[in-house]
């Protein structure tokens, strides 16, 4: 469980995020909408410890991010983050083995390989592994980081915007896999930032609407994806549609 | 394959230093040797220091084209040097042991510099051309500081600058370079120790910290060891701003890796190697005074602009 | 830029800053005619014969060179849009240098006035090496450049110390890279006072510049010969710089400091800045030169080296003071 109480984040004289509090239960997909400038990777980088709010509190399963070790904090929550800064001479296999390091701390263990294999394997980057990152395609470049993430092995799983440079059918192939993750036996949580409001529609458990440094709505798909919601969310009328028995949300 | 590459350094530098030692020796051969020993030892010292603490420097800034003399760092050391005999007086700094002289603006570099560009670093962590440009000017400025000193000072004293700030290769005291290779010794042991830990560093500062990695710490250790190298030769010969940037980008050509384990010893050797055959070069063959330094100047520069062009035209 | 308070009217407006700078330019010249190692009055040197012969050139020299380097840094961040470049940061002074000792080389006995108009050709030359180089750095990154030029001027100036060195003008080359009024004397400074004619011709020119800042398409729209206009600037720009460079040496930050200071005071218009940008300019490096004078008296400091340390700290403010992204 994520809990997050009187979350609140200044950067300067902007008030980036205004007092939130919510609570993300664990198991499935949580996505975050909302308009640009709302403050979702604010939160989420709240949330995963790498930016301190400026009051509030954030709690992951009961421990507090700020306070955990780096390393502990590290096999318990992964975050991809939005733009990469790619570091040359890096190859795919060498990019997704970095996610074993919180695990042996520089001494790699003959199970951390086998960890970086699997990863390899599960984002299909098996031909590409020894390829540098830099002549890579953007798409390619974000499923290997995606599988960095995933080599990380943690409960949780943060992404921010994770679908951006990709085209539909990896889009799709990800967002499916996340699915199969967060609800396999072993459960993974994962939470999610998603522009696209119908890829939400079509894999989110739960979807948290954010505007402005507040929540605008959370709840399940069919909760939130109403046609007043996303017209307040996002200043534009929407209209629903049902398509396969979930929503399908077109501009008006 | 990449140990390999490292080792055929190994080897070239070895060739290279008995070379240098052994060309044309004529009698009295102990006394020219101990002579030319020093100097080869003092190019190495300096070359090996320069290299590793300019790839370490690097992972801090997150920035290939930086190097600590293009941030200033050695401006600092001949600022404090300068602010030293000020505050000492000339005799009082040339009467000081020169191993405690050494030891203690080592130290004081150490603090200084982890205060300015830890300081720096870890404040405008986002705006990595601004801290750049901010590392540039205030080398602008506090060499201009140091400058403004010794034209305060009486002239003993200022003799005694110039001699402390612009010793040459040629003329390095033994009992220093004793100090200075133990200094470079422990400090290489110790970004050794650091290198895995670094080479997750170079993901980026966010990266790096969704990975656990304890970032902003390691980077004070980092930049620690930076200082210790930079005061081990600038204390030698005085600046030299390119010679780092030279070394780290052709040993990461060389070894074709982001692995600091590799980079780290490569950068060492292809810095002393540069210097020992540009010494050689000039000194032998041309039959040229001091003017490496110049000509490791115009080539960094020039690699540097390229670097930039090419960096941009990706 | 910034609101400031309205005021009474558009001359009033350019009224109280004029009678405000002009003041400081009284007081500082007034100082700096006064003081100096030998004693104005009752000295063994008649009071006026020092006046004519040494106060009067010197102080004249500090306030024409800061003039012609602050309108030359006016003109060249309007030629590359980017406000953190003078022309020590665009291998503008360093080629002038490189061109100095090249000259001196081939023909040392020619007159100085025909080496400044040489050296001002070699530095054209070399801030369009330049030029070539800024096209290749984003925009996005303003303070990138900054730092490209700072490193192809010390290409340049390895050069100038390489051929130098081999040529045994060492002397001579420091000279010119460390500006300084000590040696000034009647006879010894009258070329920058073609300086003050430059700076008419630009300022008659305030409005296209103004309009070169605005970027290729935008001012080419509005209806300028950009190319013809930039070269005519920046020929300017250079034959200021070499004047400045031959005669006191290298002034370094002197033409980045006073046009960001004016223009956060007084705004961008061109126009009506340009005085007092100049008159910024001559005042800083008189006040420096003061400065430089006093600190150990009677001992003097060059006037670059004060002002490298105080330049500095007001570049460190000036950008520290705003956000990146508004640079450029």
């Amino acid at each position: 469980m994520i809990k997050v109480e009187g979350l609140s984040k200044n950067a300067g004289a902007v008030e980036i995020l205004k007092d939130l509090t919510l609570s993300i239960p664990p198991g499935g997909i949580t996505a975050l909408i909302g308009p640009n400038g709302a403050g979702k990777s604010s939160l989420l980088h709240c949330i995963a410890g790498l930016d301190r709010p400026t009051s509030g509190m954030v709690r992951i399963d009961g421990t507090d991010p700020f306070s955990c070790p780096d390393r502990e904090r590290a096999r318990h929550l992964a975050f991809l983050q939005q733009s990469q800064p790619v570091v040359p001479r890096l190859t795919v296999r060498d990019m997704v083995a970095f996610g074993r390091w919180p695990h042996h701390g520089g001494r790699p263990r003959p199970e951390d390989a086998e960890a970086t294999e699997q990863a390899l394997r599960a984002f299909e980057l098996e031909d590409l592994s020894e390829r540098p990152l830099e002549v890579l395609s953007g798409g390619q470049r974000q499923r290997a980081l995606v599988a960095m993430t995933y080599a990380q092995a943690t409960p949780w799983l943060l992404l921010d915007e994770p679908l951006n440079a990709l085209d539909p059918r990896h889009a799709h192939d990800l967002m499916r896999r996340l699915n199969d993750l967060s609800h396999a036996a072993d459960e993974r949580s994962v939470v999610v930032v998603l522009h696209d409001i119908n890829a939400a529609a079509r894999w989110a458990d739960r979807i948290i609407a954010m505007k402005d440094g507040r929540i605008a709505a959370e709840g399940l798909v069919a909760e939130v994806l109403t046609g007043e919601v996303l017209r307040d969310l996002y200043d534009t009328p929407f209209d629903v549609l049902v398509h396969g028995g979930r929503p399908l949300v077109v501009t008006v | 394959m990449v140990e390999r590459r490292v080792l055929w350094l190994v080897g070239a530098l070895i060739a290279l230093s008995a070379l240098f030692l052994l060309w044309q020796l004529r009698a009295p051969m102990g006394f020219i040797l101990s002579l030319r020993g020093t100097k080869l030892a003092s190019l190495i010292l300096v070359g090996a220091a320069t290299g590793i603490a300019t790839v370490l420097f690097q992972t801090v800034a997150g920035n290939r084209l930086l190097t600590p003399g293009i941030v200033g760092f050695d401006a600092l050391f001949v600022f404090i040097q300068t602010a030293l005999v000020l505050s000492l007086g000339g005799i009082g700094y040339a009467t000081l042991p020169s191993v405690a002289k050494f030891l203690f603006e080592t130290g004081a570099l150490v603090g200084t510099g982890l205060l300015l560009f830890g300081g720096l670093l870890l404040r405008d962590a986002r705006d990595l051309t601004r801290m750049i440009l901010t590392g540039v000017i205030l080398g602008v400025m506090l060499r201009g500081l140091a400058e403004m000193m010794q034209r305060v000072m009486a002239p003993s004293e200022f003799a005694v600058v110039q001699q402390a700030l612009f010793a040459t290769f040629g003329a390095v005291d033994t009992n220093q370079l004793w100090i200075a290779g133990a200094l470079l010794g422990a400090a290489t042991v110790a970004a050794l120790r650091l290198a895995p830990a670094l080479d997750v560093a170079a993901l980026g500062r966010d990266r790096a910290r969704s990975l656990g990695l304890g970032y902003d710490f390691l980077m004070l250790q980092a930049l620690a060891l930076v200082a210790v190298l930079v005061a081990v030769a600038t204390a030698l010969v005085g600046p030299m701003t390119f010679l780092g940037l030279l070394a780290a980008s052709l040993a990461r050509e060389i070894t074709g890796t982001h692995r600091h384990a590799a980079v780290l010893p490569a950068a060492g050797l292809m810095g002393a190697l540069i210097l020992v055959a540009g010494q050689f070069g000039f000194e032998r063959l041309l039959s040229r005074q001091s003017a490496l330094a110049v000509m490791v100047e115009f080539f960094g520069g020039l690699l540097f602009l390229l670097l930039v062009l090419r960096r941009r035209s990706v | 830029m910034r609101s400031s308070p309205r005021s009474p009217g558009p001359i009033a407006d350019l009224l109280r800053p004029a009678i405000l700078i002009a003041a400081a330019l009284i007081a500082l010249t007034t100082a700096s005619l006064a003081i100096g190692s030998a004693s104005l009055w009752g000295g063994d040197l008649g009071t006026g014969w020092l006046l004519a012969v040494s106060r009067f050139p010197r102080t004249a020299a500090a306030l024409l060179a800061g003039a012609g380097l602050a309108v030359a840094g006016t003109v060249v961040q309007q030629a590359v849009q980017n406000r953190l470049v003078e022309p020590s940061l665009t291998g503008t002074t360093e080629s002038a240098m490189l061109g100095l000792i090249a000259i001196t080389l081939i023909a040392p006995g020619m007159s100085i006035g025909w080496k400044a108009a040489l050296a001002a050709v070699a530095a054209l030359a070399g801030t369009g090496g330049f030029l070539m180089l800024a096209r290749r750095v984003p925009m996005q990154d303003p303070l990138l450049l900054p730092i490209v030029g700072l490193i192809y001027g010390g290409i340049l100036s390895a050069m100038a110390i390489w051929l130098a060195w081999n040529a045994d003008l060492m002397q001579l080359l420091g000279a010119w890279r460390l500006g300084e009024f000590s040696g000034i004397v009647q006879g010894r400074y009258e070329l920058l006072w073609i300086i003050a004619a430059l700076s008419l011709l630009l300022y008659t020119l305030a409005d296209r510049l103004t309009l070169l800042g605005l970027g290729e398409t935008q001012a080419r729209s509005l209806g300028l010969n950009y190319t013809q206009t930039r070269l005519l600037a920046l020929a300017v720009m250079s034959l200021i710089a070499s004047l400045v460079t031959v005669t006191v040496g290298a002034l370094p930050f002197v033409g980045l400091v006073a046009p960001n200071l004016i223009s956060r005071w007084r705004g961008d218009n061109l126009r009506a800045n340009l005085p007092f940008i100049a008159a910024g300019g001559g005042g800083l490096v008189l006040a420096a030169d003061i400065a430089g004078r006093l600190i150990r008296y009677p001992y003097e400091i060059p006037a670059a080296t004060v002002f490298s340390v105080f330049g500095a700290a007001i570049f460190l403010w000036l950008l520290h003071s705003v956000p990146a992204r508004s640079h450029g």
